[in-house]
């Protein structure tokens, strides 16, 4: 076998990736990995908002070499509520800021926020989800029943209720974001537990005699990430419209902080003489929400197991 | 016997991401009224053989061949809703698993009568009448209880009976069945033949039966079909199995364990590469 | 000499419907023993309640000679393993080949998880360019035989096979029974196998019970068999059934 390949012509990057038989690991795993970017390659919507969504990342990394202006200090004298165009491409705000400016030091705190609400959310979804749907019995029933309370209330009204008992401030938002958005990834990743925990595939783990905490965390967890995945990213716009939502009623990102959705809060007062101040944050959150669902769909489409039949 | 049904070179082709894939290369025979079985182990192109002339080839593979006539029909040239209009009509179509070719959430008469009065104009009581004389035919005892209940709520036997009644009461003259007992067990898998076999035969119909396995088909069939990689190796008589000329039959006819035959090991399949050329 | 496997009186109820009705069986080190039956007979579910893996309500098993509890020890599944019937199904979808038989490498923690990942392969003819692979590269037949490595990876001393070749084509599943064959004579394996099929399960096993709705029809020896020595008609149809469809004599022609 071996030698037949040895022989041969050596193989083209493409054709060592897809590989039928892979030497190792590593090739295993690249292959794999070719298969699920190649499938996402040829949805151009979902290269899109990945595209968005990198372009959002370099942004936010070289935040203080794109402004032009600084975010927080206006040059309230000469500059106030300026149209876009000339020396200020997007405008000025009421404090004479350059709105181009705080959008781009803005996108730091919205990648900051939806960051740590993923890496806090979803692993509480993912580990309440995979320990409900495996145990089953009376532990699903309490951890279900928690999820329930939680998915009970309004996001919106629960986050407040949260921000208002922490008091205002971004790390509080985001505190009170995640709080309220691990349910529903709890119950995606149940369900799929639900799915694959009777398979032979697990059965067979278990005549491995592996322990439930061994399965659950390297058997299933594994099976239940891609949609989980999924989820987060088409929730990111959400969760961006959230934080928004808690920075327009003042109990989010505090001023002078540039956060997008405190920018539309205090553009509000001018929205019919200076519109700009409030559309050009607007503008953002909806271009980076588009992004993150454009990214999510093409994820599904390329993660999804059930997608995989040629 | 006058001929119903012409094949000749046929073949299906489906794209994928890595190049065309040639499922069915080239496949010829003719069929009577007679019982002719298809037999090949799996990716040998047998059902799909049975779906191109059912017209149930997915749309984005592509069919050719020089003929494929039905009763004096070019059925690649028919256009869908003469198509559709052949199907479940004049041909028919037994699938494997009954679970999942019968509607879960509608009664099995009901699916028969739905069957039977799309392709004929009957009032309701007389497509009852025909829908129960039918389960009485594919030997259910109790063809007014059965007529009510769901799939969910009749074995696996039962439900492949009604599968068969479905397909048969437009009356068709071609009835393909694609491993039509392979899910059921042994006993009631010989229940079903029989009443396939009796239909078959007072009826006068043409059939196809599809299956893995030779054995079976030879004690079922007038004439065997044996498929590998999309091509016919051998055609013959199903009481001539035992003479068969091609290794290839030979091989899947003595790789299965026998009752009384103490081989061990048993013979495998020592697959040539010009058998698939 | 003690059983390798003592079966008494077992009982297993799922949801109120009892699948198992007190059955009983003893399995002698190095024997094959077979268990023949329809769906529903509850074939499959004694080997899964052996395996822990249905809930047994009454009645024992010993596995030689120690009592088996409520839950399986580690040093159970050193002992007894299984191949399940579903090759498409018994393999984890997102692990491959390597991974699959690694895992039990390092539950039990082996060492030398190398050669034995290799001898492993080696032994059900897969070769180490299978080790790499996704289940998904692989074909029927050869998945079974990773199922097969990964249960032949602790070296135990039972295996459960659980209509091991009943979703393979026909070449394939004599060559997976051969495999299987000389496995059992390499490592003096005893073997417990689940089939519908008469013929498959003469093939493979010295003595065999047939099973009809959770409960035992008879016990017969292969040559019984062969010899069409059977005393219950249930096993007689199933006999008749085994040789293939007979056409019945046409009265009025």
């Amino acid at each position: 076998m071996t030698e037949a390949i040895n022989t041969s012509r050596p193989l083209t990057r493409r054709e060592w990736l897809m590989s039928d038989r892979p030497q190792s690991r590593t090739q295993a795993r690249l292959g794999r990995a070719y298969l699920v970017w190649s499938r996402f390659a040829s949805n151009r919507l979902a290269v899109v908002g990945l595209a968005i969504i990198i372009a959002l990342l370099l942004v936010a990394a070289f935040a203080p070499l794109l402004a032009p202006h600084s975010p927080v200090a206006g040059d309230l004298r000469n500059a106030r509520l300026l149209p876009p165009g000339g020396d200020y491409l997007l405008g000025t705000d009421d404090q004479g800021r350059d709105i181009l400016s705080r959008l781009i030091y803005g996108s730091r705190l919205t990648l900051y926020v939806v960051i740590l609400v993923a890496i806090i959310a979803a692993p509480i979804g993912l580990l309440v989800g995979t320990i409900a749907g495996y145990a089953g019995g009376w532990v699903d029933a309490v951890l279900m029943r928690i999820t329930d309370i939680f998915l009970a209330f309004p996001k919106l009204i629960l986050a407040l209720a949260f921000v208002a008992a922490l008091g205002p401030g971004i790390e509080n938002a985001v505190i009170a974001i995640a709080i309220t958005s691990w349910p529903p990834y709890a119950r995606i990743a149940r369900a799929e537990t639900l799915t694959v925990r009777n398979s032979d595939y697990i059965a067979a783990v278990r005549l491995m005699g592996a322990s439930p905490t061994r399965i659950v965390l390297r058997h299933i967890m594994p099976l239940c990430l891609s949609s989980l995945i999924v989820r987060v990213t088409l929730d990111m716009a959400g969760i961006i419209l959230t934080a928004a939502g808690l920075g327009f009623l003042g109990l989010g990102a505090q001023p002078p902080l540039p956060e997008w959705g405190a920018m539309i809060a205090s553009g509000r007062r001018f929205i019919m003489d200076q519109w700009w101040v409030a559309a050009m944050p607007g503008f953002a959150i909806l271009i980076v929400s588009l992004g993150f669902n454009l990214l999510g769909d093409g994820l599904r489409d390329a993660l999804d197991p059930r997608g995989n039949n040629q | 016997m006058s001929t119903m049904l012409t094949v000749d070179d046929l073949r299906v082709t489906f794209p994928t991401r890595t190049g065309a894939v040639n499922a069915v290369r080239g496949v010829s025979f003719t069929l009577g009224r007679e019982r002719l079985g298809i037999v090949g182990e799996s990716g040998s192109g047998k059902s799909q053989t049975g779906r191109a002339i059912m017209g149930l080839t997915p749309p984005h593979a592509t069919i050719t061949a020089k003929t494929l006539n039905f009763d004096g029909i070019d059925l690649l040239e028919t256009s869908v809703k003469e198509r559709r209009a052949l199907r479940g009509n004049r041909i028919s179509m037994i699938l494997q698993d009954p679970k999942y070719s019968l509607n879960p959430v509608m009664s099995i008469g009901r699916q028969i009568v739905e069957t039977l009065r799309t392709h004929e104009k009957v009032s309701k009581r007389e497509a009852r009448r025909r829908a129960l004389d039918m389960l009485a035919a594919v030997q259910i005892r109790d063809p007014e209880r059965v007529y009510d209940l769901h799939p969910h709520e009749v074995s696996g036997g039962m439900g492949q009976r009604a599968m068969i009644a479905m397909m048969l009461i437009t009356g068709p003259e071609l009835l393909i069945a694609d491993e039509p007992t392979s899910a059921l067990d042994v006993t009631v898998q010989l229940d079903v033949l029989g009443i396939l076999d009796n239909l078959v035969r007072d009826r006068g119909m043409g059939l196809i039966f599809i299956s893995h396995d030779l054995r079976l088909v030879s004690s079922f069939c007038d004439r065997v079909i044996v498929m590998y990689a999309g091509r016919i190796v051998e055609e013959i008589a199903a009481t001539d199995l035992r003479n068969a000329k091609h290794p290839y039959t030979q091989g899947l006819l003595n790789c299965m364990p026998e009752i009384g035959a103490d081989r061990h090991p048993l013979p495998t399949l020592d697959r040539k590469p010009e058998w698939a050329a | 000499m003690t059983p390798s496997l003592k079966i008494d009186n077992l009982e297993v109820t799922f949801n109120r419907f009892r699948a198992l009705r007190g059955v009983s069986l003893e399995v002698v080190p190095g024997e094959s023993f077979g268990l023949v039956g329809e769906s529903g007979s509850g074939k499959s579910t004694l080997l899964r309640a052996v395996a822990g893996l249905a809930p047994v309500t009454a009645g024992t098993i010993e596995v030689n000679g120690n009592l088996l509890g409520a839950s399986r020890t580690k040093a159970f599944y050193r002992e007894v393993q299984m191949v399940f019937q579903d090759p498409y199904g018994s393999l984890h979808p997102r692990q491959t080949v390597d991974r699959l038989l690694l895992e039990p490498l390092a539950v039990h923690g082996f060492g030398d998880i190398e050669r034995r990942i290799l001898r492993a392969l080696d032994e059900v003819g897969l070769g180490s360019s299978f080790r790499f692979r996704y289940s998904h590269q692989l074909s029927g037949g050869q998945r079974q035989r990773v199922a097969i490595a990964r249960a032949l990876i602790l070296e135990p001393s039972i295996l459960l096979l659980d209509e091991p070749t009943s979703a393979l084509d026909a070449s394939v599943q004599a060559e997976v029974l051969n495999l299987l064959e000389k496995i059992r004579r390499d490592r003096k394996l005893t073997f417990v196998m689940v089939s519908h099929d008469l013929a498959v399960v003469t093939h493979m096993c010295d003595r065999l019970m047939v099973m009809q709705h959770g409960a035992e029809v008879e016990r017969l020896t292969a040559s019984e068999l062969a010899r069409r020595h059977v005393t219950q008609d249930y096993t007689r149809n199933l006999l008749v059934a085994s040789q293939g469809f007979v056409r019945p004599v046409v009265q009025n022609a």
